[in-house]
C-alpha cells in the first residue's frame, strides 16, 4: 500500500492524481478463509481489521450484500463518546474512543476524529441527579468526566438557550475527549488498511445460508457460490435476525427507523456536541459547516429507511428551543437509518449456539461511536473464544436476566 | 455585461420602482424582480463565492435548483443565511449580502483555494492532516471549518413567526406549469378534493416562456382562463409559493409555504408549513436542465440556456450583450433566438451534435445566428467573466479551432425529469435511452397502505419533455388516478399544445469528448461543493465505485442544490470511467425536502411559553403568587419550595419540612396519576398489573402496589383505593402516569382484549391535597361535613367519600411521610377553593405549604422509595426489601417470570439500606461505594451506591439510601464512598428508616 501524505499528493498532483491506486482491491472470492465476516460495516471491517492486527489472522474475507459501510455506519450523526452508566458499556465504549484517539495515524486514513467534547444536559432535577451519578461512576472506570453548571455550558456552547421557560438548562455532564468523526473515512480507512493486509472485501454479495456440519459452521453459500471458513462472525445490524435464522438460532432483537438531519451549511458557530435528552434532540456542527440533527427513534418496528415526518418535527422543536439561532436555518436533508435494538438497549457480542459462529449486533442508536472498540472485542471474542470486554454483552445475559440497562443515563439520545 | 432591456418582462411592473441594497450599496429594481434578475439588470454578475475553492460565481439557473447565488438576506432578528438569490421577491428596503468571502466578494483571501486546486482534489483531506495528531483538532481542523460553511450565523432569536396547517385531500399537486393545471383541472371537474401548490408565485411554468400555444392561443392566455375556471371550483385551492416538500408513506404530505418573505412587515407568519393527508399525488414538477460539462463553464456568464431565456422574458434583463449559446440539444435554441429578438448579439450557437436541422435550427439560422455544429467548447477565457470561448471539436481532444469574443455563454446539456416525489417513499425509475434521463417507472410506483401506488407523475416530471406530450400526457395519467379513487372525469376533450418539434439531443456528458486530466479538472459538476470531472473519475480510479461512495468521497450532489444540477451528469462520468452503464449505476436516494425548508416552519409555533403544553393545577395560581420555585416534572411545573423574603431554598425547604412534622404541612397532590380501572374483569386485571393481591381489596380500604415490567424490574408504585366491587383507582407518579396509562392499555388491547376491563386518566379531573402533620385532623375536622375522620373510622390505609365542609370530597388515610396523613380530592373545579379553605383554617396551627423537595427529604427520613431515585430500570422490588408486596399465592402477575431468572434469584445483589456518613455531612448525590481492586478491564470495582442522600433537618444530619451488596446483611458496616474528586467518604450501613421506625405518627 502506497502510503498517504501531502507529499504523496504533491507528487500525484503533478501528474493530475493518475497514479492513484485503488483504496481497497476487488477480489474474487477464494475457496474458504479461516474466518468470514458478515457485513462490511464499520463494526464488521474493523473485526476484521483486529483480527489481523492482534491476533495475525489474515487469511479473512468480509462478505457484504452492498456497499462497504453503506448501512448506519454511513447514516449516524457521528458522535463518540463514552461517558456511560454501566461497567460493562463504559469499559467497550472508551476502549473504542481511546482507539479513535490514534485511529487516523494506525490506519494512514484521516477518519478526522475531533474531540471537540460532549455535553449532555441536564434540565430536570431528575435528569441532574442521574447525570451526578454518572459522573461518579465514570470517575471509578477511568472515564474522564465531569459534572459542569450552567455558566460553563455557555461559555462551551455559546448559541445555546440555558433559560428556556419550560426546561432552564442546570448543568451538564462534559466529556472533554468526546467529539466526532467522520463516518464514511472510518469505514473506508478500515477497509483499505484490511485490503493492504491480504484481506478480501467481497462486495455486492449476498450470504444466503448458513452451512454446518453437525453443530459447527463450515461456510456460507452466497450469491458468488459457497464459500468454506473456519469461524464466522455475523455483524450485519438490522438484518441479523435474518443471519441468526440462516445459522439456527434466534435474537431477541427489533428494528426501528432513527432518523437523522442537517441543516444547510454555516459559518462555524457550535464547538461541542450537545444532547438535550429531556426535549428530545441532540446536535453538533460539521466540518463543512451543516448542523447535524438527531433525536429519538421511531415508536414502530419497520424496514424502511425513513421513518416519520412527526418525529423530526418533535426534534426540531427541541432543538430550536435550546439553540433559537438555528430557527432561521432551512433543513437541508433528512434521512433514517434501521437500528437493531434489544431488550436493554446494549449490544450482543457474544458466541452463539452454533459453534464457530460468533455475532456482534443489538448497537440500536449508539453504534458508530462503538466500531473500534467493539470490532477489537469481536475479533479478541472470535480469536480466543473469550474477550473481557465481550463478557458481559452475551446471549446468555436475556436468559439469565443480567441486562445491562443504560435507560436512566442514556434517556433517549444513546 | 448584464442589464435591463429596455423592452420586454411579462413579470415585472417597471412603473414599480424598489430600492434595495446588496453588500451595502443601493441598487434599484422594480415589482416583479427576484433579486438575481434585479442584480443583474443591476450589471452585477458576481453573486457568490464557491464552497471549496472560494471561486467568484455568477447566477447559473432562475429557480430553485440554483447553485451559486446564495445570499445572506436582511438584518438582525430577520437575518437568513443561504437564501437564493433566484427564488427571493425583490421587495422594497430588502437588504442582501453575498456569502463565503473576506474581505469582499471581489477580493477574497480563500480563492488562494483556487490557485491551489491541484493539491486539493477529492478526499485531499483524508489522505493528509494526519500527522502531527493534535495538529487536527487544533490547527487543520479550526482552518478547515472557518473556510468551509457558506452563510453567516444568525445571531438573534427568530422575530419572526411560524405555522402548521392541517389538510385532508384527495389529490396534493405539486406543481402549477400547465400539466398540473390541466391535472387540477381534471381532477376539479371530477368533484376531487384538490389541493394545488406551486412553489413560485406564478402560474404557468415554463409554457409562456417558452412560447408554446395552447388551444391555438398563447399558454398564458390558457393559463389565466384555466385558473379563473379552477379558481370558481369549491373542491379546488390554490396555493402559490408553496413547494411539496416531501411525500411519505400512507399519503402523508409535507408542503412548505412561505407566507410573507417578500412582505416582511405583514402582520402574518413568515412560513407555514401544511401537513397533508391525500389519496393521490400528482407530481406536475417539471424538469430541470443540465449543465454541460466544458472547461471553465463555472465562470460568471456561464448560464443555463432556461434561465437566461427566463431573465429576457420574464424580467426584461439580459445576462449579455453577445452570448454564446452551446448546447446538445434544439431546445437551447429557443434561448438563441429569444436573445436575437431582444436585439442582442448572439455570434454563434455551437452545438455538440453533427447535424441540426429541426425546426428550431431553422428558426434560428433564418434569424442568422451561425450554428456550428460537431463542436464544443474548450475553454472560457476571463477572469471574472466571461471574454470569449475558445471552440473545438466535440470529438477530439480540444485542439482550439477558434475563439469568439463573447461576454455570456448559455449551456444547455438536456434535462431531467423532477422525480423526487415520485422516489421520497420507494418510486423506482428507469433509464430513458432517447431523451438521456431517469423517468419514472409505471409498473414500480411508491405504494400505499393498500399495495396500489399513490404518486402519479405527469407531464415533464412523466418524461414527456416536449410542450405537444405534456397535456395529453397529464390528461390520460390524471384519468387514471381518479379512477382509482372512485371519481368519474369529466367527458371534455384534451386540449392541444403547439410548439415547434424538437430533435432528439446527444447525451454529451464530456466536452470534448476526449479531454485530457488537465481539462477534466476544469469541468464543474457540483458548481457550489467545487467537485469537477477529474474529482469523480477519481473516485472511480481509487475504488469508491459505489455511487453513493462517489457521492461521499467528492461531495457530489451535497451542496445545498443536492444535486439537481449534478447529479444525472455525475452518474454519466462515474458510468463512463467504469465502464458501467448509466442504469446500472443507479442513483442516490431521494430525500426529503426537495428543497431546504426552515427550521422554523417545522417547529411551528411551539417555542417559549408554548414549546410544549403546561399543564396546570387549579392550584397553580396560588403557588405562582405565592413565590414558588419551580420544579419540571413532565409536562407539570410543581413547586419544589416556596421561598420567603431573603431565603435560600434550602433554608425553605428545611422551614416546610420543620413545619410539616411539628404541626401541619399542605402539599398540593394534584399532578399524582390517577387511573380509574373498571369492569367485571377489573380484579383479575388489577392482579396482573400488581405484584400485590388487588382483588381482595375491600371497598373503602387502600393498598400500596407495585407495578413491574415483564422483565421484572420496578416500574411505578402508588396506593390503590378500591371504589366499588368493579372500580379500582391507581395512584401513579406524577412522571409515570401517562405511560403508565398506555403500559395498561398496550396489556388490554394486545393481550387481553376479551376481558372486561376499561381505563381512564382522570388525573386533571381531581384536585388533590395532602394535609399532613400532628395537626392533620384537627384542620380537617375544622372543615366540619360528614365524613367520620376519627382513628376508628377512618384508620391508616382506609378512604372516605362524603362532605368536607362544603367540598365534595374523597379524603385517604395514607401518608408518604410518616405523619399523620389524609389526601384529599376534590373535584378540580373546587380545588383551589379546598386550598384556601385548608390555609385558612390551618392558620392557627401555622399551615404551611411544601413543595417536593421535603416531600422527598420526608419520604426519605422515612425510608419510602422513590421511582426513579432508588429505581432505575434496573432494580427488582426484592432489591427494595419489598418483598412483602409480592403476593405469593397468585399464579402469575407481569414480572413475575422475569423475576424468577437467576440473576434475579442470586442472594448477592445490591439491597436497599440506609447510609450514615461518619461526619454527619450529606453523601455526595450518585456515589459510589468502592471495593477492593479492579475488574477485568481495568475499572474501580464496586459493591453499592446512593441512591437518595438528603441533609435531613429533622435528624440535623445527612442522610442516606443507598444499595449495597448484600446491604441488609452487614449493617453497622462502614464503606468507603467516592466523590468525582481524589476524596472519599465514609458512611456506615444503618437501617433506611430513619424516622419513628414504629410507625406511631402515621397511626394516630
Amino acid at each position: 500500500m502506497r502510503r498517504y501524505s501531502a507529499f504523496a499528493i504533491a507528487r500525484e498532483a503533478a501528474r493530475h492524481h493518475q497514479g492513484w491506486e485503488r483504496a481497497w482491491k476487488s477480489p474474487a472470492p477464494k475457496k474458504s478463509y479461516d474466518a468470514i465476516i458478515v457485513g462490511a460495516g464499520g463494526h464488521g471491517l474493523a473485526t476484521a481489521y483486529y483480527l489481523g492486527r492482534n491476533h495475525g489472522i489474515r487469511n479473512v474475507a468480509v462478505i457484504e450484500k452492498g456497499w462497504l459501510g453503506g448501512g448506519n455506519t454511513g447514516r449516524n450523526t457521528t458522535i463518540i463518546r463514552s461517558n456511560y452508566l454501566q461497567d460493562p458499556s463504559a469499559a467497550i465504549f472508551e476502549k473504542a474512543r481511546s482507539l479513535y484517539e490514534t485511529l487516523s495515524q494506525d490506519l494512514n486514513y484521516n477518519i478526522m476524529f475531533s474531540p471537540r467534547g460532549v455535553m449532555m444536559l441536564a434540565q430536570t432535577e431528575h435528569e441532574l441527579r442521574g447525570w451526578q451519578r454518572t459522573a461518579h461512576a465514570n470517575k471509578l472506570q477511568g472515564i474522564e468526566t465531569e459534572f459542569i453548571g450552567p455558566k460553563k455550558v455557555k461559555e462551551l456552547c455559546p448559541i445555546i438557550n440555558l433559560d428556556g421557560p419550560r426546561y432552564p438548562v442546570l448543568g451538564a455532564l462534559w466529556q472533554a475527549r468526546g467529539g466526532t468523526a467522520r463516518h464514511d473515512a472510518v469505514a473506508w480507512g478500515y477497509a483499505r488498511a484490511c485490503s493492504d493486509m491480504g484481506m478480501d472485501i467481497i462486495q455486492q454479495t449476498e450470504v444466503t445460508g448458513v452451512r454446518r456440519d453437525g453443530g459447527k459452521v463450515i461456510g456460507v453459500e452466497t450469491t458468488k457460490g459457497f464459500i468454506g471458513c473456519t469461524k464466522l462472525g455475523i455483524v450485519v445490524a438490522g438484518h441479523s435476525g435474518v443471519l441468526a435464522e440462516m445459522a439456527g438460532f434466534r435474537l431477541p432483537i427489533e428494528s426501528v427507523a432513527l432518523q437523522a438531519l442537517v441543516s444547510e451549511p454555516i459559518k462555524p458557530c457550535m464547538d461541542v456536541v450537545v444532547m438535550a435528552n429531556t426535549v428530545h434532540g441532540y446536535m453538533s456542527q460539521s466540518d463543512k459547516g451543516e448542523m447535524v440533527i438527531g433525536g429519538g427513534a421511531d415508536g414502530y418496528n419497520n424496514y424502511t429507511q425513513r421513518g416519520s415526518f412527526h418525529h423530526v418535527e418533535e426534534t426540531v422543536r427541541a432543538l430550536v428551543e435550546t439553540f433559537p439561532i438555528i430557527s432561521r436555518l432551512k433543513m437541508l436533508r433528512w434521512w433514517g437509518g434501521i437500528v437493531d435494538m434489544t431488550g436493554d438497549r446494549s449490544p450482543i457480542l457474544s458466541t452463539t449456539p452454533v459453534e464457530n459462529c460468533f455475532i456482534n449486533c443489538g448497537w440500536g442508536t449508539g453504534g458508530f461511536k462503538a466500531i473500534p472498540g467493539s470490532g477489537w472485542a469481536m475479533a479478541e471474542l472470535m480469536a480466543k473464544g473469550h474477550s473481557p470486554l465481550a463478557e458481559e454483552f452475551s446471549l446468555t445475559r436475556f436468559r439469565e436476566g443480567r441486562f445491562i440497562d443504560e435507560s436512566v443515563a442514556a434517556g433517549v439520545a444513546h | 455585461m448584464s442589464t435591463r432591456l429596455s423592452t420586454g418582462g411579462r413579470l415585472i411592473d417597471r412603473s414599480r420602482q424598489l430600492t434595495f441594497t446588496f453588500n451595502g450599496k443601493s441598487f434599484k429594481g422594480v415589482e416583479g424582480d427576484t433579486l438575481a434578475s434585479a442584480l443583474l439588470a443591476n450589471s452585477q454578475t458576481i453573486m457568490g463565492r464557491s464552497f471549496k475553492y472560494h471561486r467568484p460565481r455568477g447566477v447559473m439557473t432562475s429557480g430553485a435548483e440554483e447553485p451559486n447565488a446564495l445570499m445572506g438576506l436582511g438584518k438582525g432578528a430577520k437575518f437568513e443565511p443561504n437564501q437564493r438569490a433566484t427564488t427571493t421577491e425583490l421587495f422594497d428596503g430588502l437588504t442582501a449580502e453575498s456569502q463565503n468571502h473576506w474581505p469582499s466578494l471581489d477580493w477574497d483571501i480563500g480563492e488562494v483555494n483556487a490557485a491551489l486546486s491541484r493539491f486539493l482534489p477529492a478526499g485531499f483531506y483524508y489522505k493528509t492532516f494526519i500527522h502531527p495528531r493534535p495538529f487536527w483538532k487544533h490547527v487543520f481542523e479550526p482552518v478547515i471549518r472557518q473556510s468551509a460553511g457558506l452563510g453567516k450565523v444568525p445571531k438573534e432569536r427568530d422575530a419572526d413567526r411560524y405555522e402548521h396547517f392541517y389538510a385532508h385531500v384527495d389529490v396534493v399537486i405539486a406543481g402549477g406549469g400547465i400539466a398540473g393545471l390541466q391535472s387540477a383541472l381534471e381532477a376539479g371537474r371530477a368533484g376531487a378534493r384538490v389541493l394545488l401548490c406551486e412553489q413560485t408565485p406564478h402560474f404557468g411554468g415554463r409554457a409562456p416562456v417558452d412560447g408554446v400555444s395552447i388551444d391555438g392561443k398563447p399558454a398564458e392566455d390558457w393559463v389565466a382562463a384555466t385558473l379563473s375556471e379552477l379558481e370558481g371550483m369549491d373542491n379546488v385551492h390554490i396555493r402559490p409559493r408553496t413547494m411539496v416538500a416531501g411525500v411519505y408513506d400512507h399519503g402523508y404530505v409535507i408542503a412548505y409555504e412561505r407566507v410573507a418573505d417578500h412582505t416582511p412587515e405583514a402582520d402574518a407568519p413568515r412560513h407555514r408549513l401544511w401537513r397533508i393527508r391525500t389519496k393521490q399525488v400528482i407530481s406536475a414538477t417539471g424538469a430541470l436542465e443540465r449543465p454541460l460539462s466544458f472547461p471553465g463553464n463555472d465562470k460568471p456568464g456561464v448560464m443555463l440556456a432556461s434561465a437566461m431565456r427566463d431573465y429576457i422574458v420574464n424580467w426584461g434583463v439580459s445576462a449579455g450583450d453577445r452570448t454564446v449559446v452551446v448546447t446538445n440539444n434544439d431546445d437551447a435554441y429557443r434561448t438563441a433566438i429569444a436573445i436575437k429578438q431582444a436585439g442582442l448579439d448572439v455570434p454563434c450557437i455551437v452545438d455538440a451534435r453533427p447535424e441540426a436541422n429541426g425546426a428550431l435550427p431553422d428558426q434560428a439560422r433564418a434569424l442568422g445566428i451561425e450554428v456550428k455544429t460537431g463542436m464544443g467548447i474548450a475553454g472560457v477565457k476571463g477572469l471574472r467573466g466571461v471574454v470569449a470561448v475558445k471552440l473545438c471539436r466535440q470529438a477530439g481532444e480540444g485542439a482550439v479551432v477558434e475563439e469568439v469574443v463573447c461576454d455570456a455563454v448559455a449551456m444547455s446539456g438536456g434535462w431531467s425529469p423532477v422525480v423526487h416525489l415520485w422516489s421520497h417513499c420507494g418510486g423506482k425509475l428507469n433509464w430513458d435511452e432517447a431523451g438521456a434521463f431517469f423517468r419514472p417507472d409505471h409498473a414500480r410506483p411508491p405504494t400505499s397502505h393498500d399495495g396500489a401506488g399513490f404518486v402519479t407523475c405527469v407531464g415533464s416530471s412523466d418524461g414527456a419533455l416536449y410542450a405537444a406530450e405534456v397535456l395529453p400526457n397529464t390528461s390520460a395519467a390524471t384519468r387514471g388516478m381518479l379512477g382509482q379513487i372512485g371519481k368519474t372525469a369529466a367527458d371534455a376533450p384534451v386540449v392541444q399544445a403547439d410548439a415547434p418539434d424538437e430533435a432528439p439531443l446527444a447525451p454529451i456528458w464530456m466536452m470534448p469528448q476526449g479531454a485530457g486530466p488537465k481539462k477534466r479538472a476544469k469541468m464543474w459538476l457540483d458548481f457550489q461543493n467545487d467537485v469537477k470531472v477529474s474529482d469523480v473519475q477519481l473516485a472511480a480510479r481509487e475504488g469508491y465505485e459505489s455511487v453513493e461512495h462517489t457521492k461521499r468521497y467528492t461531495t457530489l450532489g451535497m451542496a445545498t442544490d443536492q444535486g439537481k444540477l449534478s447529479n444525472i451528469n455525475g452518474l454519466a462520468i462515474l458510468a463512463g470511467e467504469l465502464n458501467a452503464a448509466i442504469p446500472q449505476v443507479g442513483t442516490t436516494t431521494f430525500r426529503p425536502p426537495y428543497t431546504p425548508i426552515s427550521m422554523g416552519a417545522i417547529a411551528g409555533e411551539a417555542r417559549g411559553d408554548v414549546f410544549q403544553p403546561l399543564r396546570r393545577t387549579p392550584m397553580q395560581d396560588w403557588h405562582e403568587a405565592n413565590g414558588a420555585h419551580w420544579e419540571p416534572v413532565g409536562q407539570w411545573r410543581r413547586p419544589y419550595c416556596f421561598p420567603r423574603d431573603g431565603e435560600s431554598h434550602r433554608q425553605a425547604v428545611n422551614r416546610e419540612i420543620t413545619a410539616t412534622r411539628n404541626s401541619l404541612g399542605l402539599l398540593d397532590a394534584s399532578t399524582l396519576g390517577k387511573i380509574i380501572v373498571k369492569g367485571p374483569d377489573a380484579g383479575r386485571f388489577m392482579d396482573m398489573l400488581y405484584t400485590n393481591m388487588m382483588s381482595t381489596l375491600k371497598p373503602g380500604k387502600c393498598r400500596y402496589g407495585l407495578m413491574c415490567s415483564e422483565n421484572g424490574f420496578l416500574m411505578d408504585d402508588g396506593v390503590v383505593a378500591r371504589l366499588d366491587e368493579d372500580t379500582f383507582l391507581c395512584h401513579t407518579t406524577t412522571g409515570g402516569t401517562e405511560s403508565i396509562h398506555a403500559h395498561m392499555e398496550d396489556w388490554l388491547q394486545c393481550e387481553w382484549w376479551d376481558w372486561k376491563v376499561y381505563t381512564a386518566n382522570v388525573t386533571e379531573q381531581w384536585a388533590q391535597v395532602a394535609v399532613v402533620g400532628p395537626n392533620a385532623r384537627k384542620v380537617l375536622q375544622k372543615l366540619g361535613g360528614d365524613i367520620d375522620l376519627s382513628k376508628d373510622a377512618l384508620p391508616f390505609m382506609a378512604w372516605a367519600e362524603g362532605k368536607l365542609g362544603a367540598f365534595d370530597a374523597r379524603v385517604f388515610r395514607i401518608s408518604f411521610s410518616g405523619e399523620l396523613s389524609f389526601e384529599v380530592a376534590v373535584p378540580a373545579s373546587q380545588g383551589r377553593a379546598l386550598w384556601e379553605a385548608l390555609l385558612d383554617a390551618g392558620a392557627e396551627f401555622d399551615a404551611t405549604p411544601y413543595g417536593t423537595e421535603a416531600l422527598h427529604v420526608m419520604r426519605a427520613e422515612k425510608g419510602f422509595i422513590m421511582i426513579g431515585d432508588e429505581t432505575d430500570g434496573t432494580v427488582i422490588p426484592q432489591d427494595l426489601g419489598l418483598d412483602w408486596a409480592i403476593s405469593k399465592k397468585k399464579d402469575d402477575f407481569l414480572g413475575k417470570r422475569g423475576q424468577q431468572r437467576s440473576h434475579m434469584t442470586d442472594p448477592a445483589r445490591w439491597k436497599l439500606v440506609g447510609l450514615e456518613t461518619l461526619d454527619g455531612s450529606v453523601l455526595p448525590d450518585g456515589s459510589y461505594a468502592m471495593a477492593e481492586g479492579e475488574n477485568a478491564n481495568g475499572q474501580g470495582n464496586t459493591q453499592g451506591r446512593v441512591t437518595s442522600t438528603y441533609y435531613s433537618p429533622t435528624l440535623d444530619k445527612g442522610i442516606a439510601m443507598g444499595l449495597v451488596l448484600n446491604g441488609p446483611d452487614r449493617m453497622g458496616e462502614v464503606l468507603e464512598f467516592n466523590t468525582t474528586g481524589d476524596r472519599t467518604v465514609k458512611a456506615r450501613i444503618v437501617s433506611p428508616v430513619f424516622y419513628d421506625p414504629e410507625g406511631e405518627k402515621q397511626n394516630v
